[in-house]
């Protein structure tokens, strides 16, 4: 006999409401990352120099700006989902949860975008 | 209603899997703001070179530098332990030695990339 209600077994949720999708993200996320930020470290140590002609030049070739952007997707999204468990495990009174959980949206969406937005600018500015 | 939170920390033993596991998700929030920092510096190439000087000239500051070299030891560590963690989530490495095996990996593997890392980037301007 199961303890589950039968509009719970229909769903498929547990008890936080929103089953498995968070786990999985922040899995397939991480295993996008592997390669994304190994290329970019790579990328980074192999240019002669960092001065600004050199990486401007490196950015706006349309393959490193393409990886660049989804480079900061993925790690905007991925530090999302490990920032807000940080919070839902430490902040425990609720408005300053929901508050917190809010502006910390707000903050990753302002960053991802302000990053592609930039790898924009340089890569179709040449 | 306040719900079920977990058993006290006092009544466990410190060990090497609850060490990791914190650190895990301390360099996790480093890099939280290791994020941020790339996305100054990619807005600042992107607002030209007057702004891009001035990124450099805040990542080359004693306190950039700190930050900089603890940015690379936090992302190696956070790699190659989520790799780790990704093993487990596949069902691998479970024994005993073998968690044991893998937390050392991961713990000396992150020290000996963030000095290979330094070595190159100083090798390479002295």
């Amino acid at each position: 006999m199961s303890l589950r209600s039968p509009l719970g077994r229909v769903l498929g949720l547990g008890s936080a409401k929103d089953g498995t999708a968070h786990w999985w993200a922040q899995r397939v996320s991480a295993v996008a990352l592997v390669p994304l930020t190994l290329w970019f470290m790579i990328s980074l140590l192999a240019l002669p120099s960092l001065d600004y002609a050199t990486v401007r030049i490196w950015l706006s070739f349309p393959l490193t700006a393409l990886l660049t952007m989804l480079l900061v997707a993925v790690l905007t999204y991925h530090s999302y989902l490990g920032t807000s468990v940080v919070i839902e495990d430490y902040v425990h009174s609720a408005g300053t949860k929901v508050a917190s959980l809010l502006l910390l949206r707000f903050l990753y969406v302002l960053v991802g975008a302000a990053s592609i937005f930039a790898v924009l600018r340089i890569a179709l500015r040449s | 209603m306040p719900r079920p939170i977990s058993p006290h920390w006092q009544i466990y033993r410190w060990q090497i899997g609850n060490s990791l596991s914190i650190l895990h998700r301390a360099t996790g929030v480093a890099l939280a703001f290791g994020l941020f920092a790339l996305c100054y510096w990619l807005v600042s190439l992107a607002g030209g070179q007057r702004s891009y000087a001035l990124a450099l000239k805040v990542l080359a500051s004693p306190i950039g530098y700190v930050c900089l070299i603890g940015w690379t030891f936090a992302f190696s560590y956070h790699l190659l332990n989520g790799v780790r963690h990704l093993f487990w989530d596949a069902g691998y490495g479970f024994g005993r030695s073998q968690r044991h095996a893998s937390g050392w990996f991961a713990v000396l593997g992150a020290f000996v990339l963030t000095l290979g890392v330094w070595a190159l980037i100083w090798h390479a301007a002295p």
